[in-house]
């Protein structure tokens, strides 16, 4: 029983990612990486969503009539979204507006839909509410790393503090502009999943 | 003139895929043939034409603080715009709901070959977000939220059939192993977001 909520909670931070290997959630996920505070604050708020709608929907699974699921999915996502809304607006006003309309966008990202679609539709809250933080953590860590790549190239801060040395730049060592605009954060994630699936060779497509 | 300059910013400028990555799963996932792109381009186009007006309306007579004093004076300070986000996505619900049943009607196969990303449309990132820049863009008249609806979609369109018609050719080339498939679409995509930003600063 510990073993098998083991692999709920820990299987897509790797094998498993919602992002790098089953593709689903880019949508919101890039346009907030040029800084790593909104990348963070993001992958929070989608965190606490998918855990909760997870955990909701598990408890309604067997109320829920089939043929309205989608509706009743989406209602229950855009009521919690609304709710992580209304508190950044309330506690980090700053951030909330870097994020703009992405907070709203978590409604229709996929891996909120997709995993009530697949797992907590037929899994107990317990167990779905693992898969819901494991799924959102496995998010949020490409956020992370997306996050650190692009502001540490792109303007050579973390957190906006300044961690490449004055004296590189005095040598020549400039930012590079370029990881700032969104095509970088694309080809950064290929390079990710470049890195991951030549370490997981199963993963690979002919 | 003003409405044109939208357009084209919309279609180029501030193009969904290219700048802010929004409709990306369906843009992965349906990009393998041309025919099929061109076949959600189209639906995804409409659906936004449609949804962004129809929530501009509700959001200037419904939503926005003072917006129902049509109704009287007693509702003159009434705010119901923490209502936006559930609102909008129950519209965008519909009238796909709407699409999805025109499609079946008359194009049988296109809403075979489209399967199960029709009914998703519902919720492609695009669709809510160009809902989502309306409200926070604050535009004039319904006309000019219309036609940014258009620029969006048509510019949604022009992304997903480019990067089905280079993935066609891709299958011919010989990629690495690692990058196969999704690893080299992003780098592809990334390219192209690249070149689109050629057009930037482009004043009509």
């Amino acid at each position: 029983m510990i073993w098998k909520n083991k692999e709920v909670l820990l299987g897509p931070l790797s094998k498993n990612n919602p992002v790098i290997v089953q593709i689903l959630g880019i949508c919101s996920a890039l346009a907030v990486t040029s800084k790593l505070e909104p990348a963070c604050v993001m992958a929070v708020s989608v965190i606490a969503v998918v855990a909760l709608s997870n955990v909701i929907i598990s408890l309604l699974r067997n109320t829920i009539p089939n043929s309205i699921r989608i509706i009743v999915q989406l209602v229950v996502v855009a009521s919690l979204v609304i709710i992580v809304d209304q508190l950044l607006k309330a506690f980090a006003y700053e951030v909330s507006k870097q994020l703009s309309v992405f907070v709203g966008l978590i409604i229709t990202n996929c891996i909120v839909m997709g995993r009530l679609e697949a797992y907590a539709l037929s899994h107990n809250p317990w167990d779905s509410f693992l898969d819901g933080i494991g799924n959102g953590i496995g998010y949020g860590i490409i956020l992370v790393i997306v996050a650190f790549f692009r502001e540490l190239l792109g303007s050579g801060t973390l957190f906006g503090y300044h961690v490449i040395p004055q004296v590189f730049y005095q040598w020549g060592y400039e930012n590079n502009g370029l990881m700032i605009l969104p095509p970088m954060a694309l080809i950064t994630v290929a390079c990710i999943i470049w890195v991951h699936r030549s370490r997981n060779k199963e993963l690979q497509e002919k | 003139m003003e409405n044109l300059n939208l357009f084209i910013r919309s279609i180029f400028i501030d193009n969904m895929i290219f700048a802010y990555f929004l409709g990306m799963c369906s843009y992965l996932a349906v990009s393998k043939t041309v025919k099929t792109s061109l076949g959600l381009g189209v639906a995804v186009t409409f659906v936004l034409a449609i949804t962004v007006p129809v929530n501009y309306l509700l959001e200037n007579y419904v939503l926005k603080p003072g917006a129902l004093s049509w109704l009287g004076e007693g509702f003159a300070d009434v705010d119901l715009s923490f209502l936006s986000l559930i609102l909008f996505i129950a519209v965008v619900a519909s009238i796909v709901q709407l699409v999805e049943m025109v499609v079946e009607k008359y194009s049988p196969s296109l809403y075979a070959s489209l399967g199960i990303f029709l009914p998703l449309i519902a919720v492609n990132c695009a669709i809510l977000g160009g809902s989502l820049f309306m409200q926070q863009r604050n535009f004039d008249t319904v006309w000019t939220a219309t036609v940014y609806g258009l620029g969006s979609g048509i510019g949604w369109l022009l992304a997903i059939v480019g990067i089905a018609a280079i993935r066609e050719k891709l299958a011919y080339s010989n990629v690495p192993a690692p990058l196969r498939g999704i690893g080299i679409t992003f780098i592809i995509t990334g390219l192209m977001g690249i070149a689109f930003m050629s057009f930037l600063g482009i004043k009509l």
